[in-house]
């Protein structure tokens, strides 16, 4: 009885222990991972808020504190992050040829 | 005989071709491919990537004197195709990457093709110049206006050889139809029509029309906070022009029917196989999200790409796929660091080889894989420059999963994970395949004795 429990617990599939582990690792972790606030993080790709109203404020509100960069919890869409001027890479076209073509 | 000609996988033996790209390992985000398509006669191979810009390759006619190989691919025509742009409105970045190409048959000497970012399609026309009038009467050869009273007599001026010239020019700019990402094009086979999917919607559209295009799915809830499930691709039926599928995050495949009504929002078959309630975890529909779908030249069957397998349907069969082959099972066991390291991600696509026979997906660590469904034999091959002597047969690779490593073996732990082959496309006719990997294009030829 006692070896048929050990079997039965060290079956737990690759799929399961990998979640356990995922878990220990982020307690805050919602149950729900393709649900709306994934599928709204990728809906809300490209979006880039820069308004130095908001920049200002929190960068008062913070102090001399730095201000947030990622978020560190995955479910997290917007939290208190404001891009600032240097997150923001620069853009331009590429008016090198493509090197495929070199 | 004929080498492989409906042998099964492990008969073809692939070699190397071709390699076009840069060798330095520091690559600029605009040299990412991030698309790869052959024209319907295979003749022609594009290509576009992050930085907005379209390379197409043209097959060279085969030569007589090597006839081990068919023609190289090289360098027909380079174009940007798109430029980033910001929505001042929405604050919206919009990336120049090209996402999808697709070409329309061909109908006359110029080739066309539509191509894609996040927001704009482009009908982009490639022609050929390969003459030019020459004996104007009020011009000079260089240009420059004859003074009219120096003309005496005149002249019909007459088209004279020039060298080669490629040009591609936008034939049509369709913009402003969607508020989400575009993920696919499809043209349909009426070639008169396509359609564009983004995350929440499928508009149709007509060549001829740039100002209007009909919307025929519509996902999106009235709150989105009851979002559970984005369109991931869409493709047109190669034949019934009335018929399309599009496929969803959660692993859903829905075949439409444009006749039965306007908004397709009701599918006409939908294709989901069941799960085992027990087996669920953090990771199952996320793992199950469908990344690519693409009917069967023959129009009998379709293949979704998810992250860990390959599957076949038959559309006359909803309730499961008829075939599913595993790309890289041992990859389960790492779902906790590809989460982490967002792999999980990734977005494989798949193709077909001609005859339908046997099927292509790409892996990390520059494998890609093949599986032969008449045979049931798979292999998995490699894209790399330590295997581009030319017409050098590629050797299979094979993952070790248990503890021991045989000799040649690579261990899960040793894959490169920055190494991934999303992209691949196969010749409509020959055994010629093209695999991108980050930067590279490789093309790959079965051996031909």
């Amino acid at each position: 009885r006692a070896s048929e429990q050990n079997t039965e617990e060290k079956m737990i599939s690759p799929e399961k222990a990998e979640e356990a582990k995922l878990k220990a690792r982020y307690p805050n972790l919602g149950n729900k991972p393709g649900g709306s606030d994934l599928l709204r993080k990728r809906l809300q790709k490209g979006q880039k808020y820069f308004d130095s109203g908001d920049y200002n404020m929190a960068k008062a509100k913070i102090k001399n504190k730095q201000l947030p960069t990622a978020a560190p919890e995955k479910t997290e869409i917007t939290g208190d992050h404001i891009p600032t001027p240097q997150d923001l890479p620069q853009r331009k076209t590429s008016l090198v040829t493509s090197k495929l073509a070199g | 005989t004929m080498a492989g000609a409906d042998g099964g996988t492990t008969d073809v033996q692939w070699c190397f071709s071709q390699v076009k790209g840069a060798i330095d390992d520091d690559v600029a985000d605009a040299d990412i491919i991030s698309t790869v398509e052959f024209n319907h006669s295979g003749e022609l191979l594009a290509t576009g990537d992050k930085g907005g810009r379209v390379v197409i390759f043209q097959q060279e006619p085969e030569s007589k004197n090597q006839p081990q190989c068919r023609g190289e691919y090289n360098v027909y025509s380079t174009f940007q195709s798109h430029e980033p742009e910001f929505d001042y409105l929405k604050s919206l970045e919009i990336e120049e990457k090209i996402n999808k190409i697709r070409w329309l048959p061909q109908k006359n000497a110029a080739h066309f093709l539509l191509s894609t970012n996040d927001k704009t399609i482009k009908l982009w026309k490639i022609s050929e110049r390969d003459k030019r009038p020459e004996g104007y009467n009020l011009k000079e050869e260089d240009g420059r206006f004859r003074d009219p009273n120096t003309v005496t007599t005149l002249r019909v001026p007459v088209f004279r050889p020039m060298d080669l010239m490629v040009e591609a020019s936008p034939r049509r700019v369709f913009a402003n139809a969607h508020t989400y990402h575009i993920n696919s094009i499809s043209v349909n086979s009426d070639h008169e029509t396509y359609l564009s999917a983004d995350d929440l919607r499928i508009n149709l559209w007509h060549m001829e029309i740039t100002d209007r295009s009909f919307n025929i799915v519509d996902i999106k809830p009235t709150n989105m906070e009851e979002l559970t499930e984005v369109i991931t691709a869409a493709e047109f039926h190669p034949s019934q022009c009335n018929t399309f599928v599009y496929s969803s995050s959660k692993g859903t495949i829905r075949l439409c029917d444009m006749r039965a009504s306007a908004l397709c929002d009701k599918h006409v078959k939908l294709f989901e196989e069941p799960e085992d309630p027990n087996n669920r975890s953090f990771f199952s529909e996320i793992i199950s999200s469908i990344s690519d779908v693409k009917f069967s030249h023959s129009g009998r069957y379709m293949m979704t790409r998810d992250y860990l397998s390959v599957k076949i349907w038959d559309l006359n069969m909803e309730t499961r796929p008829v075939e599913t082959y595993q790309v890289h099972e041992y990859l389960r066991s790492k779902l906790c660091s590809l989460y982490e390291n967002d792999c999980i991600f990734d977005k494989f696509e798949c193709c077909w080889n001609g005859k339908d026979s046997v099927v292509m997906t790409g892996s990390y660590n520059n494998f890609f894989r093949m599986f032969d469904r008449g045979y049931r034999q798979d292999v998995t091959l490699e894209a790399s420059r330590e295997n581009s002597k030319l017409r050098s047969v590629l050797k299979p690779r094979k993952v070790s999963t248990g503890g021991k490593r045989k000799k040649d073996e690579i261990s899960v732990d040793s894959l490169d994970f920055n190494k991934k082959i999303l992209h691949t496309a196969w010749h409509p006719l020959d055994n010629i395949i093209a695999v991108a990997t980050i930067n590279n294009l490789y093309i790959f030829q079965e051996k031909l004795n």
